[in-house]
């Protein structure tokens, strides 16, 4: 190059690459490829714009002019004069209703605000494992606080069941070093029931030591019940869940045999026809004279129901653990508790994480299905007190919009976690 | 342990009950027996004197007696004076109805949201996207709900159909949306009519015989005849000739404007529909997922590799892509059908009369036998959902992937 003699009419340098073409480039060459690459596309896109834009057209100045300070429905229409436009106002003025049910002492309501923002706080670190572990001890302590929190009484009885609670493990873990897993249990067990019925007569003394206002279980309603039965619930049925899935693949063909005809049954038989017999049997089955609340019923109900699914969930996971890890297990010398406890349920659960909380999900929706047996959750209170009475009765749209929000931040929440955690438990190479 | 286990095979401890493996599982099973016997035995004691003190006893026999309420859609015949178990079985028929429908229309909207889900047209993937996380993420309850109350309130009185002013009309004199139902022209059957469904059932065997024949044809000889065109000739052909050659035996029945009502046709109740319709767009979200998944799971190679030996893109999806991706579909897909089976007993929230909402719900509220009705509930989803269930086996086990 360099000893090219310097003629005036040689370029030196190439000619920059001229532009694209229009249609080669920028938006319009992505409109071109992704919404009019043939005539069917184009036929596609045009009709979704249309739809969609019908909708937003149909619903903005619906929204936008929607009213909020009335206090019927029939002052909305005199103020909206015919335009279209939402009747908020139902939704100011009922507000608390159907977070919490028309019973619940309103003076109390920052009790289960209380309870569901220190859930957050609660479920974070069993959540997300970067958080300090030391959290998981406020997550031990929060079951007897929410209990304490939403229904009351003395803070004597929660404690005296996280004390026997305490007692059992200790007990446990002590028989267990000295004679095996099955007579630890049993001892742990002993445990529980001798310092509950202590503790009874502690309570039965002092019904006043730090008490709050005790609420019964059937004041509690709106979404605030929805709440309660879903995280009960699931968190009841995960361990009862593990002992049916272990049942199911344990090789004693009676054990088995129970498990699966319990399974089988749960999942073959709707929810609704569980909440008909929490409503109607169960009571039947229970000793003479014992009165359960109905929101009991349906949480042992529920919580039968949701253990059936997560059992399957997790024989999944135990499943699809290679063969090895059983083996390997073996040839240590563990015994069969030692073996699932320290090798294969850590492992087949970290498996069905993503499944369990895709039927925690389902379960959190299904819980609407309670307003059936009329008890008054989200949607009970919608359908009942709400629409039925005299200023509000008519309107549909604004009470189901926001049950349909509440429910979708929820459930979108949840689903969206379980996709983030299969993408960091993915151990192979992508 | 202590070094003294297994001196000899003679002398049997009662200690080797739980020590020894030989013994142990067995230990334990008994002793899991007898907890079960105690627990079934306290739970029937219990139930036993609880029923004695409400002065009620099991009996099966108010499944004989007059059941003296009314249904209001009756698939087979029913009236008042019959029997509770009578309309156990309009509500029956009344469930499979129901769940039919919404798992055909479920499936065909699940279908299509799926496939359009992966297009690469944006707008289109991201409404199916939008579509497909709004239905799941919400209860089914809710939407059931809101469709019964939209049509309730939206569509007109029957009585704004009359005279000459009316604000509303039937769409082409045939059907009619009305807040109390949306009525179509019923089939009327008449003396002959059976010979053109005969024909019509002899036709469609008759296209699978022919399309049989083709592909023999195509993998013995190698010859490829044209399928479409015949096989849409011997469907209709046949049939429309039998249908004008003995004088248009099936007619319509129009739902016609009598009084403040319309009369004949088929009347379609908003219960139904708003059931049907949500059911179908709720579990359409799930099925759309599964396609979605059906589809991606098979590797792009298989497509490139049919592309490679010369296949047209059509021919890739039916003869390549689809076979293997139902393997996939499948399974999800019929627990789909058994959760909208299952959910159709939500019917009980629109007043739609399915067997939760006689047997379990009128039945039970007139007899007050709680345990027997809700036994019976239960026990009809069971047979439903172990039949499934049993289907889906056989198909798992047909289509498996046969290797060595």
């Amino acid at each position: 190059m360099s000893d090219t003699p310097n003629i005036g009419f040689v370029r030196h340098e190439p000619i920059p690459p001229s532009a694209p073409p229009i249609q080669q480039a920028g938006v319009v060459k992505w409109i071109r490829e992704n919404l009019f690459s043939n005539w069917i596309n184009s036929i596609l896109t045009i009709l979704s714009i249309y739809f969609v834009a019908k909708i937003i057209l149909a619903s903005t100045p619906w929204m936008w002019n929607g009213v909020w300070t009335t206090s019927s429905l029939r002052e909305c229409r005199e103020v909206l004069q015919g335009t279209s436009g939402a009747c908020w106002s139902v939704l100011v003025e009922r507000w608390n209703q159907m977070l919490f049910g028309f019973k619940y002492p309103v003076e109390a309501y920052w009790r289960p605000t209380l309870t569901f923002g220190l859930l957050l706080v609660c479920i974070a670190p069993i959540l997300f494992q970067k958080l300090p572990r030391n959290m998981l001890m406020f997550s031990a302590i929060y079951p007897f606080l929410a209990f304490w929190l939403i229904w009351g009484g003395t803070l004597l009885t929660p404690v005296v069941v996280a004390l026997s609670l305490i007692a059992g493990y200790l007990a446990f873990v002590k028989m267990e070093r000295l004679t095996g897993f099955a007579t630890g249990l049993l001892t742990g067990v002993v445990a529980v029931a001798l310092v509950l019925y202590l503790g009874s007569f502690v309570t039965a003394a002092l019904p006043e030591f730090i008490a709050l206002e005790p609420v019964a279980s059937r004041d509690m309603g709106g979404f605030m019940l929805n709440l309660i039965l879903g995280t009960v619930c699931v968190s009841l049925s995960i361990p009862l869940g593990v002992v049916l899935a272990l049942g199911r693949q344990s090789n004693m063909p009676i054990i088995k045999g129970i498990c699966v005809v319990f399974i089988e049954f749960i999942r073959g038989v709707p929810l609704i026809t569980l909440l008909f017999v929490a409503n109607v049997v169960l009571s039947y089955f229970f000793p003479p004279g014992t009165n359960l609340d109905l929101i009991l019923r349906v949480i042992i109900m529920i919580t039968l129901f949701s253990a059936a699914y997560i059992a399957e969930v997790i024989r999944g996971g135990l499943a699809a653990l290679p063969r090895g890890q059983y083996e390997a297990a073996d040839s240590l010398g563990l015994d069969y508790p030692q073996a699932m406890r320290l090798i294969i349920l850590p492992q087949a659960l970290k498996i069905s994480i993503p499944g369990i909380v895709n039927v925690a999900v389902g379960l959190f929706k299904d819980t609407t299905l309670v307003s059936v047996i009329s008890m008054f959750d989200l949607v009970g209170m919608i359908r009942g007190p709400i629409s039925s009475s005299t200023a509000w009765t008519g309107i549909y749209w604004e009470l189901y919009l926001l049950a349909i929000l509440l429910f979708f931040v929820v459930c979108y929440g949840i689903s969206q976690y379980s996709q983030w955690l299969e993408r960091q438990l993915r151990t192979d190479h992508h | 342990m202590s070094s003294t286990t297994q001196t000899g095979a003679s002398k049997f401890s009662l200690s080797m009950l739980i020590n020894d493996t030989r013994y142990r599982s067995t230990t334990f099973q008994v002793i899991a027996l007898i907890g079960l016997i105690f627990a079934m035995g306290y739970l029937v004691s219990n139930l036993l004197s609880n029923l004695s003190d409400a002065g009620l006893n099991i009996s099966w026999r108010f499944f004989g007696e007059t059941a003296g309420y009314d249904i209001n859609q009756m698939p087979i015949e029913y009236n008042n004076q019959m029997s509770h178990g009578r309309a156990s079985m309009v509500g029956a028929v009344n469930t499979l109805i129901v769940a039919f429908l919404a798992c055909v229309s479920a499936t065909i909207l699940g279908v299509i949201a799926g496939v359009l889900r992966l297009s690469n047209n944006w707008v289109v993937s991201k409404l199916m996207a939008i579509y497909v996380e709004a239905f799941r993420n919400v209860p089914v309850l809710i939407w059931i709900l809101i469709i019964f109350l939209v049509m309730s309130n939206v569509l007109p009185q029957p009585r704004e159909f009359r005279g000459d002013a009316a604000t509303s009309s039937m769409w082409l004199d045939m059907v009619a949306f009305t807040n109390r139902g949306v009525y179509i022209p019923r089939l009327v059957l008449e003396d002959l009519g059976w010979v053109v469904l005969t024909t019509f059932g002899l036709s469609i065997i008759g296209v699978f015989v022919f399309r049989r024949y083709a592909k023999n044809l195509l993998f013995n000889t190698g010859r490829l005849i044209p399928t479409f065109l015949p096989s849409i000739s011997i469907l209709l052909v046949p049939t429309v000739l039998v249908y004008f050659v003995l004088g248009s035996p099936i007619g319509l029945e129009n739902p016609e404007l009598k009084g403040f009502n319309f009369k004949g046709g088929l009347h379609l109740r908003l219960s139904l529909i708003a059931l049907w319709f949500a059911l179908a767009i709720y579990t359409g979200a799930f099925i759309a997922e599964n396609v979605r998944a059906g589809i991606q799971a098979i590797s792009y190679g298989q497509t490139e590799a049919a592309a490679a030996l010369g296949m047209r893109p059509g021919r890739i999806m039916s003869l390549i892509i689809l076979p293997q991706a139902l393997r996939v579909i499948v399974p999800p897909l019929i627990s789909q059908y058994l959760n909208i089976t299952k959910n159709s007993s939500l019917a009980i929230a629109v007043g739609y009369m399915d067997i939760t909402g006689t047997l379990g719900g009128i039945t039970l509220n007139q007899t007050g036998r709680a345990i027997e009705c809700i036994l019976i509930l239960m026990l009809f989803y069971l047979v439903i959902s172990l039949s499934i269930s049993a289907i889906m086996n056989v198909y798992n086990n047909a289509m498996k992937l046969k290797e060595r």
